[in-house]
């Protein structure tokens, strides 16, 4: 089958159902995204699906029927999003490995929602786990990140 | 540790191939410990941390990275006294090797840490860091990666930085006096830059300068500054590898399933169904249990529910019910383990008398990356990529499964995504030493799925309180708690291969060992048979006794009529412990009233050596209790990374608070039935109350703050609910007795 990834089509072999997680990390090699419960409890296995947050790990890859996009098609080294950047400024990450699913969440939240209330970002964030607790830093940083996007929209405008 | 030849790490400043690595520690003989001085010369271990081959500095930072910020903290100890930039260096976990013992770990241990320094004291901390030299105890754990670095890693760091100076003035006849260092380069005093790794083939072949000054608080550039983590980037871009992450040429993928009822082994299995599905390449036994060898992970998983296994009895007992019972059932004098605090007599004093009975249940860690492992077993050779604590125990353990010795193994640590003591263990390690051995020459990566690692889970143990105090004269006159638990240092120091101490102090540490001058006061700890393995969980001991200590406190002081806070000022003994109290009073505005339906609770722990004073305030809402706010003070000394000092903190609170609320394993059949997170839930980001951190620093010894805030929190929020409700919860998780929202 057919599979978009972060801008580029793969042609993978497997069973339908399969999860996305999974194809994603051990037939594309692409590890940015978690495994973390494989029940879609933890979020760390973050993705969007046609600009969408989905838990990849329940996700079978028969039906998925977008462009994928994983953190590394987010933003990268030298060329972070804002999330990212956000993320970066705060020095959230402890452990690190639920983050990448914490990112993508807050970036479908803002592109969505471009100055989210506290209670938009504890609806958002909510299926995202953290094992460290990092939930300030990552509530401050969610709020950097919008200010970082608007300031940037309004400068486009 | 590629290209770097093994034995260069067992020398002090080697000659490697155009490269010198440097780092002299000379054992600090003090006087005052006798004990020292029995050690054998051998023993004074060269400690090697910094390597700088033509090409680059690499710094050696030997305690594990499992979330709690120890690479960036030992790099930059050594990069304070070296003077270069933790961007252009290169960082690497070294080996595992004696020469990197935790003399800070042990050195507690064996010894009650807040009772004062004592002769006593004084020799048991030096027994435990002779046992760690001697064991070459090489582990991550304790919250001891800052005690133990502090001053070893400056010192490497200053070693280096003297020796290159001692070079370049050699070459150009400049006194080392006028030659100063900057990013990386000895500076002449015309400005010219030397790159310290135009001076490696040089370095190689001198003696280090040994006789160095550490800098004084003033000159320091790094220490206390708010730096960005260089690892920050790559956790917030997907980029950063992480034990579950490794892929290699040609890898298997494999899961390993064992007996939920740990230790029970297996009869027998039948594989026919998994071996023909799809991807499957074999399915084989292993100790007490079977793995599957897969082209993916995800076929392994679906093909290991396809195994029919024959499960043994558990060797303990099987129910939540019949464990608490064998827990009930040791508060017998045969089984009494310690005393600490036995002063007075709690039995004649005289006043209105409190009974509680209080409970803790087993835990798991459950780190959000689950049990991962590499290995490939070729040409003799075992090769392992783990994230682990315990390095030498790590190793040992896998060559012992894969049946080849300890020298033939060479070891990659990689980073953890979380641990909170859960990569202390090394079964993991067998475990993959024995697929290396399966795998015919292939590497190959063993990853639990979340079911395998909650049913692998080597818990926290379940514990039982029996609390009595008396109180007149609105004070607290008597306070007696009897503990017990079965003994973390004697199921995990067996699995280990440590000698087992007479006593385990773990079982008292939390309540035995806090610094209450109550008139008659009587801690005892009595010691369960092993049942459930049972581990090293975050704050260990203190996790559980801290509540019971400072739940009988809290009742104590209210049958009194006294205040939480005004009373523990009055008996408090230590001048850092009476700081905090006073300073988290302040924070939280002690005394102030509150509106109705709120509340707040103070609790006070000492755990590995930091007090910490936690106020927690609560509100009733419709839709349940809901924690508002967490004051935190403590003191470790110095803080060296303050925001990964706050990070720590507030993480600590958060996995304190969590479990508190809702934390349990249950056990049927001698199986977890705890299997994920839906069954084993934990705080979430709506429910994380804003957290106020303020570290107080002092010349005293330098601390960690990995674990002791966590030991506060439980009965800060048990009191708050108190206050709020009036309900006093006795036994955890408290989400048995109240919603929260």
């Amino acid at each position: 089958m057919q599979l978009i990834v972060n801008g580029t089509t793969h042609r993978v072999d497997v069973e339908d159902d399969m999860p996305l997680l999974w194809v994603l990390r051990d037939v594309l090699h692409i590890h940015g995204p978690k495994y973390g419960c494989g029940i879609a409890q933890c979020g760390a296995c973050t993705v969007h699906v046609a600009g969408v947050a989905v838990r990849s790990c329940s996700l079978p890859v028969g039906a998925v029927d977008g462009p994928v996009t994983t953190i590394e098609g987010l933003g990268h080294a030298g060329a972070l999003h804002a999330v990212q950047a956000a993320w970066v400024a705060h020095q959230v990450a402890q452990c690190g490995y639920c983050q990448s699913g914490q990112i993508m969440q807050a970036a479908a939240l803002l592109a969505e929602v471009p100055d989210p209330a506290d209670a938009d970002i504890d609806a958002a964030m909510e299926g995202n786990l953290c094992r460290c607790g990092t939930y300030l830093r990552i509530r401050a940083a969610v709020k950097t990140a919008a200010a970082m996007l608007r300031a940037s929209q309004t400068t486009e405008d | 540790m590629a290209g770097i030849a093994r034995r260069a790490f067992l020398i002090g400043s080697a000659a490697l191939a155009g490269g010198v690595a440097f780092g002299v520690w000379q054992v600090r003989r003090d006087p005052a410990n006798p004990l020292l001085d029995t050690l054998p010369d051998g023993a004074a271990a060269l400690t090697p941390y910094v390597l700088i081959t033509r090409d680059a500095v690499t710094l050696i930072t030997p305690r594990a990275e499992v979330g709690q910020g120890a690479t960036h903290l030992q790099a930059l100890l050594i990069a304070e006294e070296l003077d270069v930039d933790l961007t252009d260096v290169r960082l690497d976990n070294g080996p595992a090797s004696p020469v990197y013992y935790n003399a800070a770990l042990l050195s507690d241990a064996l010894g009650p840490l807040s009772q004062g320094n004592g002769a006593i004291v004084q020799a048991k901390r030096a027994a435990g860091v002779t046992v760690a030299k001697l064991m070459g105890f090489h582990i991550t754990g304790g919250s001891s990666t800052v005690r133990d670095s502090w001053e070893k890693l400056r010192h490497a760091g200053a070693v280096a930085r003297e020796t290159l100076k001692m070079i370049v003035s050699q070459d150009t006849g400049v006194a080392v006096a006028d030659l100063t260092t900057d990013r990386g380069a000895v500076v002449l005093p015309d400005g010219r830059r030397i790159a310290y790794t135009t001076l490696a083939a040089r370095a190689a072949a001198l003696d280090p300068v040994t006789d160095v000054v550490l800098r004084s608080p003033d000159q320091w550039r790094l220490i206390g500054k708010p730096l960005p983590h260089p690892d920050k980037v790559a956790k917030s871009t997907g980029a950063f590898a992480y034990g579950i992450d490794v892929a290699l040429p040609d890898m298997i993928h494999a899961l390993v399933r064992v007996n939920p009822a740990l230790g029970g082994g297996i009869r027998s299995f039948d594989a026919t169904a998994a071996r023909r599905m799809r991807g499957v390449i074999d399915v084989v036994p292993v100790t007490d249990g079977f793995a599957v060898l897969a082209d993916n992970t995800w076929r392994a998983f679906q093909a290991a529910d396809a195994v029919v296994a024959d499960w043994g009895p558990a060797p303990y007992p099987e129910t939540t019910a019949a464990l608490a019972q064998v827990l009930a059932d040791s508060f017998t004098p045969d089984r009494q383990d310690s005393r600490p605090r036995d002063e007075g007599d709690p039995d004649r004093a005289a006043g209105d008398v409190i009974m509680a009975d209080y409970a803790v249940p087993y835990l798991a860690h459950a780190p959000l990356e689950p049990i991962t492992a590499t290995a490939q077993l070729k040409d003799g050779r075992l090769t392992l990529w783990l994230a682990t604590q315990v390095p030498r125990f790590a190793v040992a353990a896998a060559a012992r499964a894969a049946g080849v010795d300890p020298d033939a193994v060479t070891l990659h640590v990689v980073p953890a995504g979380g641990s909170y003591g859960r990569r202390l263990e090394t079964d993991y390690a067998a475990q993959v030493g024995e697929l290396a051995r399966a795998a015919g020459g292939r590497p190959v990566k063993m990853t639990q799925s979340r079911e395998d690692d909650m049913a692998q889970s080597y818990p926290r143990p379940m514990a039982l309180a029996r609390g009595r105090a008396v109180v007149a004269g609105g004070q607290v006159q008597a306070f007696s708690l009897d503990i017990a638990g079965t003994s973390v240092s004697g199921s995990q120091g067996a699995r280990w291969g440590l000698p087992q101490a007479s006593a385990d102090a773990s079982l008292a540490e939390g309540a035995g060992d806090q610094p209450f001058a109550v008139p008659h006061i009587r801690v005892t700890a009595y010691r369960a048979p092993n049942m459930v393995p049972v581990s090293s969980w975050r704050s260990v001991g203190a996790s559980g006794n801290g509540f019971f200590h400072e739940s009988l406190l809290d009742e104590a002081i209210h049958a009194a009529g006294a205040d939480p806070l005004a009373e523990r000022l009055r008996l408090v003994t230590d001048p850092a412990s009476r700081r905090v109290l006073e300073t988290v009073g302040q924070m939280a505005g002690w005394g102030s009233t509150l509106a109705p339906g709120r509340g707040r609770g103070l609790a006070f722990v000492m755990s590995f050596g930091v007090p910490v004073a936690e106020v927690v305030e609560v509100s009733v809402t419709p839709s349940g209790l809901r924690i508002d706010k967490v004051f935190v003070a403590l003191e470790v000394g110095r803080i060296v990374d303050p925001v990964n000092f706050e990070n720590q903190v507030q993480g600590g609170v958060v996995w304190g608070l969590g479990h508190a609320m809702y934390g349990e394993l249950t056990y049927a059949k001698g199986a977890v039935e705890q299997t994920n997170f839906d069954s084993y839930p934990s705080l979430r980001l709506p429910q994380c109350p804003d957290i106020v951190v303020q570290g107080l620093q002092s010349d005293g010894p330098i601390r960690g703050a990995g674990e002791p805030p966590v030991p506060p929190a439980a009965p800060a929020l048990a009191a708050a609910i108190f206050a709020a409700t009036g309900e006093r919860i006795r036994s955890l998780p408290l989400a048995r007795a109240v919603t929260f929202a």
